[in-house]
């Protein structure tokens, strides 16, 4: 339950300065490149292009420590599964097959298999830090309002500062209800039945639940009642405006998405091959 | 979903879907053996929403819920979120014009829900998402395939369960027009 | 505040007769869809721009529905059936759409913290600004503006999980403020705050009502309180219908109040009691200016000197410190807990250095200000939060590796919010469950099942969904589910809140008598009366530290100690001055017992004065 949650991180960095809608618009640029490119060169650069990013944003790696650990462990596992269930995809995709180790059975260690996980790898490593960098700078607030002004309905806009708004408070209710039921004698642990305890998971479960939905038609009456929906759009409290460096990186943005598809098509397809074959 | 649903209330349904689905989906995963799978609770209450306030509600609380829980934890994966929204729209779908909100949940309506959730399930996590992976990420289609049946089989067991169970339980906490006296 | 109200510019509104009358019921009735009766029957109630009126009577009996009614929640969100006529400046509320309704009636719900919905508190005032697309230019000052004239303005950043329930309850004040409405609806503000907090609320609401001329409607309990500034009207409500509708004077000296089981302030029943009923003229209502006869003050004097011995002390055990043979229910040694916020923000130190011993069959008042940590050590106490110093000795044996099961298999612990604890669709399921997780036999679970309804009054309406009942009957449910657990230490977490006297004297009559029996019980509570009449000995919590463990009486008369906990003195202090009475303890002893004595009477005619 108290697991840590990488959330905005208070600093005088220069992404903090930047408004909402165009770390958002970065964001999704790099995100976007790093889906569509395969070459390793190009992914290598937006990786580098994060790291920038995060000294720029003066964020230490203490803040994000446990979840880098989290990232490490996964890409760990994900390599082995990989080569596990496909030690031969590196060349087949490649078209060329160098044994470095000759393994048992099929599972011999190739350089295009290498390679290819690597491409892999640093999919991940150019995608995921962009979207950590933009929750770690941004401020919650300023989410919504940034959404919709990048053409998100206001109203879907908002759902997401609800969510933002809810999630604290259910997290402190989920714990309190499972303590209530547990001291009201319903056991979850493995001390129990698996039916018994199924139905103690839902006996926790269902006052939150229960509430959620309650608390669904009190918090849209309140909203009602204060004029939510009112007209066809909104405005919002917490936006800042845009400024020169803010047009900048949106120009940035797009310059990156630009050159992943340039480098489609130099490469005449998604996979830079210097194995050339 | 009934007709009568205000705007307003679907919006609050969208945020407040998204934040269980996050604080479940966060706190409450219980892993498999299999990285990035886990037996989720979340999807559970995800179709409970999508059949309460229909298949648009439940597409934006597990498209906002699950990039939230991603965005927190180890960074966006595109086709895994998107495969979120798919689950919840074929839900939807299938359980349209349901009336557990008015209080019934007859065993016609709960084969439905099972239905429903085998067969979004199954388009999710055995077509979406693995083949998204393929395309998308360049992951060997061997690999992916065998997640998403083992996330399929999961999913399908705890959502079915789970929210028929939850269905029964709202169900009966409406009430029938009428029906409440004080009997002294 | 330059906030101004657009129609308080003089003679102009003659012509528009609904401007000057923003509230007229005719025979108006709703019946919920659910219920086959109407829980609203035939109101005729008339408010006149201007006034400011307030709402009682026993929980369930309508008065959120009325409210309801009056901004348009009931029908368009509570669906039902209206019949009668309805009018809020001069329009149905049920045919025009609730935004419509809300430009004119702002309302502050029962429950302020799901009215707030922004991320901090700045965002959630401007809430309102952001839907009529005020530009975002403008929006700061006004927001500045409402939260200074709510009191809120030094915590503009923080998120609601930073404030109190007192803070949340004038940040949904200031969320109505700023959009410039003719007419508020409170529904119970005062329920979860603090004596004092309790006061400045009551002022606020009058500044809004003197000095820009709002129409006010409260629904609130704590009349007393609420009498803390001057009414013009007070409604009476029972079973759905408006039973009195009359100026605060005439009201409190009619017997309406205690026939329809609300209680009057506290110095109205002791003159009453003393056999010096007051009338009218002499103006109950505000009682440093009421007016009192020399013979009143004399009937107070003798009813109080010639008090009979007292042979009702309250718990089963005096107020002694426990000897060292026995061994004590509970033991607190120097615990402190610090509770870890998620994110950045810094952890909070929400205890520190707790010791106290509490002896079996003990009644112990735990009182302090919001935020002061009372639910919190209760939490430790129960072992839902870990104390992070310390020991907590439960029955002798350190609980600290105690699991929570084995924690509730000895103490019993009512949570601050209902909601939190209640799971089953129908209300006596879930009195049942606990009971079934204990795997008690079925003839048992029906017997203390049937006896907890009786406690709780909630027997009429037990085959209820828990979504159809108010939130006092909510509250009482949840006691209901604990009580029946038969746990040998007790601990309700603000039991009384939004409770009306009838049903709380009953259930707390019903804790006296467990507590004569031999069960411990802790009662956290901001009603100091309470503490007085049902406890020995309290424990004041302030900042998380003991501040002191004294008998309450005690507390009250230092001022330096009522002052640092946020309390407030009871009616009785200031009459007991007025008559010329050296030691107002004397007052309320005298009180509590002849109130008690009438009660048993009432209660059982058949045995009389025991
Ligand atoms: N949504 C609902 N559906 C059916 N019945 C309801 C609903 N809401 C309230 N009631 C019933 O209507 C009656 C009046 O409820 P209401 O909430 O107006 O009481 P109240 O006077 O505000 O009580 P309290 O002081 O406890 O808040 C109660 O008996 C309750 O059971
Ligand atoms: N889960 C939590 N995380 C962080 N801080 C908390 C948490 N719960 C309470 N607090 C803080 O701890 C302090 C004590 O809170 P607690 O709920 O014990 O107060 P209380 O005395 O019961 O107040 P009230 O009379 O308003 O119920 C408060 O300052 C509160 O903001
Ligand atoms: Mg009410
Ligand atoms: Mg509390």
């Amino acid at each position: 339950m108290t697991a840590p949650l990488l959330g905005y991180v208070e600093r005088p960095g220069l992404l903090h300065t930047l408004t909402g809608t165009a770390k958002l618009v970065l964001t999704i640029a790099m995100v976007l490149a790093a889906m569509i490119s395969f070459d390793v060169r190009f992914l290598a650069a937006l990786g580098v292009l994060s790291m920038i990013g995060w000294a720029l944003s003066r964020v230490r790696l203490r803040d994000l420590a446990t979840v880098l650990w989290i990232i490490l462990t996964f890409m760990v596992l994900n390599n082995l599964l990989i080569f596990v269930f496909a030690p031969g995809y590196g060349s087949e995709l490649l078209g060329a097959r160098h044994v470095i180790v000759d393994g048992p059975g099929r599972w011999d260690l190739t350089q295009e298999q290498l390679f290819y996980q690597l491409a892999v790898t640093l999919k991940y490593f150019a995608m995921l830090p962009a979207v950590l960098l933009f929750v770690a700078t941004t401020r919650p607030p300023e989410f919504a309002s940034s959404l919709h002004r990048i053409g998100v309905p206001y109203k879907v806009a908002f759902a997401v500062s609800l969510a933002l708004r809810f999630i604290p408070d259910i997290q402190r209710e989920m714990r309190t209800i499972s303590q209530a039921q547990q001291a009201r004698g319903l056991d979850i642990s493995r001390k129990v039945g698996l039916v018994t305890r199924v139905r103690n998971v839902v006996s926790t479960l269902m006052p939150l639940l229960l509430g959620s939905l309650d608390r669904i038609e009190t918090v849209s009456s309140a909203m009602e009642l204060r004029g939510f929906g009112r007209g066809r759009g909104r405005t919002w409290y917490d936006v800042k405006p845009m400024r020169t460096r803010d047009w900048v990186t949106i120009l940035g943005a797009a310059a990156v998405v630009a050159a992943a598809i340039v480098m489609v098509v130099v490469d005449g397809g998604r996979y830079w091959n210097p194995f050339g074959a | 979903m009934s007709p009568r649903i205000s705007p307003v209330t679907r919006v609050v349904a969208i945020g407040i879907g998204a934040a269980l689905f996050f604080v479940l989906g966060r706190f409450l995963a219980i892993p498999t053996p299999i990285p990035n799978t886990t037996i989720n609770l979340q999807y559970a209450v995800l179709a409970v929403f999508a059949v309460l306030y229909g298949p648009l509600v439940g597409v934006l609380a597990g498209l906002i819920g699950h990039v939230l829980v991603d965005a927190t934890g180890y960074g966006i994966w595109p086709t895994w979120e998107t495969g979120t929204a798919v689950f919840a729209l074929i839900v939807g779908l299938v359980m349209l014009h349901n009336h557990v909100r008015e209080g019934e949940f007859p065993r016609r309506t709960l084969v439905r829900f099972v239905l429903a959730v085998a067969i979004a399930n199954a388009v999710t996590w055995v077509l979406w998402a693995p083949i998204g992976d393929v395309l998308i990420m360049g992951e060997p289609a061997s690999k992916v395939f065998t997640q998403g049946v083992l996330a399929f089989v999961a999913n399908s067991v705890t959502a079915a369960v789970l929210g028929g169970i939850i269905l029964g339980i709202y169900a009966r906490s409406r009430t029938r027009t009428g029906s409440l006296t004080l009997d002294r | 505040m330059s906030v101004e109200n657009p129609r308080s510019g003089g003679s102009a509104t003659s012509d528009r007769p609904d401007a000057e009358v923003p509230v007229r019921l005719r025979d108006f009735s709703f019946r919920y869809r659910a219920q086959s009766e109407p829980t609203l029957r035939g109101i005729d109630l008339t408010v006149r721009r201007g006034e400011k009126i307030a709402v009682v009577g026993p929980s369930g009996c309508g008065k959120s529905t009325l409210l309801a009614a009056l901004n348009g929640l009931v029908p368009h969100v509570h669906a039902g059936e209206a019949s009668g006529s309805i009018e809020v400046f001069g329009t149905d509320p049920g045919a025009a759409p609730i935004i419509e309704t809300s430009r004119r009636v702002g309302t502050v719900l029962q429950d302020s913290s799901s009215q707030f919905v922004g991320l901090t508190v700045a965002e959630d005032v401007a809430f309102s600004l952001e839907n009529q697309q005020v530009p975002h230019a403008q929006m700061p000052g006004r927001v500045a503006e409402a939260a200074r004239a709510a009191g809120i303005a030094d915590h503009l950043d923080a998120s609601p999980q930073q404030l109190s329930g007192g803070q949340k309850q004038r940040v949904a004040i200031a969320g109505v403020l700023v959009d410039d409405v003719e007419m508020l609806l409170f529904d119970e503000p005062l329920a979860m705050l603090d004596p004092a907090a309790g006061r400045a609320a009551v002022e606020l609401i009058d500044d809004l009502h003197r000095e820009q001329g709002r129409t006010i409607i409260v629904v609130e309990h704590r009349l007393e309180d609420l009498l803390h500034r001057p009414l013009d009207r007070i409604v009476l409500m029972d079973e759905g219908r408006i039973i009195a509708d009359l100026p605060p004077d005439a009201l409190l000296a009619s017997p309406l109040l205690r026939e329809h089981g609300i209680r009057p302030p506290l110095h109205v029943e002791a003159l009453r009691l003393a056999g010096a009923q007051v009338t009218a003229g002499q103006h109950p209502a505000d009682l440093p200016r009421m007016e009192l006869s020399s013979a009143q003050r004399e009937a107070v004097r003798t009813w109080v000197e010639h008090a009979p011995a007292d042979p009702s002390r309250k718990s089963a055990t005096a107020a002694r410190p426990p000897s060292d043979v026995e061994v004590p229910a509970l033991d607190l040694e120097c615990v402190g807990a610090i509770l870890r916020r998620p994110g950045a923000s810094a952890d909070v130190r929400a205890l520190r250095g707790i010791t106290a011993r509490i002896r079996r069959g003990e009644m112990l008042g735990v009182i302090g200000s919001n935020g002061a940590g009372k639910s919190t050590l209760a939490r430790v106490i129960s072992g839902f939060e870990k104390a992070t110093e310390g020991v907590v000795r439960i029955a002798g044996a350190d609980a600290a590796s105690w699991p929570l099961a084995e924690h509730g298999a000895h103490v019993g612990f009512v949570l601050q919010e209902p909601g939190q604890m209640l799971s089953q669709p129908l209300l006596e399921e879930e009195i049942r469950l606990g009971l079934r997780a204990r795997g008690l036999d079925a003839e048992e679970i029906e017997r203390r099942t049937a006896r907890v309804l009786e406690v709780t009054d909630l027997r009429p309406m037990r085959s209820w969904p828990i979504s159809a009942l108010s939130h006092g009957q909510r509250k009482r449910l949840s006691i209901a589910c604990v009580l029946a657990l038969e746990p040998e230490i007790l601990i309700l977490d603000e039991p009384t809140a939004g409770q009306d006297f009838a049903h709380y004297s009953e259930f707390m009559d019903f804790l006296a008598r467990i507590n004569a029996e031999g069960t411990t019980i802790l009662l956290i509570t901001h009603d100091m009366h309470l503490a007085l009449e049902y406890t020995d000995r309290v424990l004041v919590i302030s900042d998380g530290e003991l501040l002191a463990d004294t008998d309450p009486a005690a507390v009250l008369t230092d001022e330096a100690l009522a002052e640092r906990a946020d309390l407030v003195v009871t009616g009785l202090f200031t009459l007991a001055r007025r008559c010329g009475i050296p030691d107002p303890i004397a007052l309320v002893h005298r009180f509590v017992a002849a109130d008690r004595a009438e009660r048993s009477l009432r209660a059982d005619p058949g045995e009389g004065a025991r």
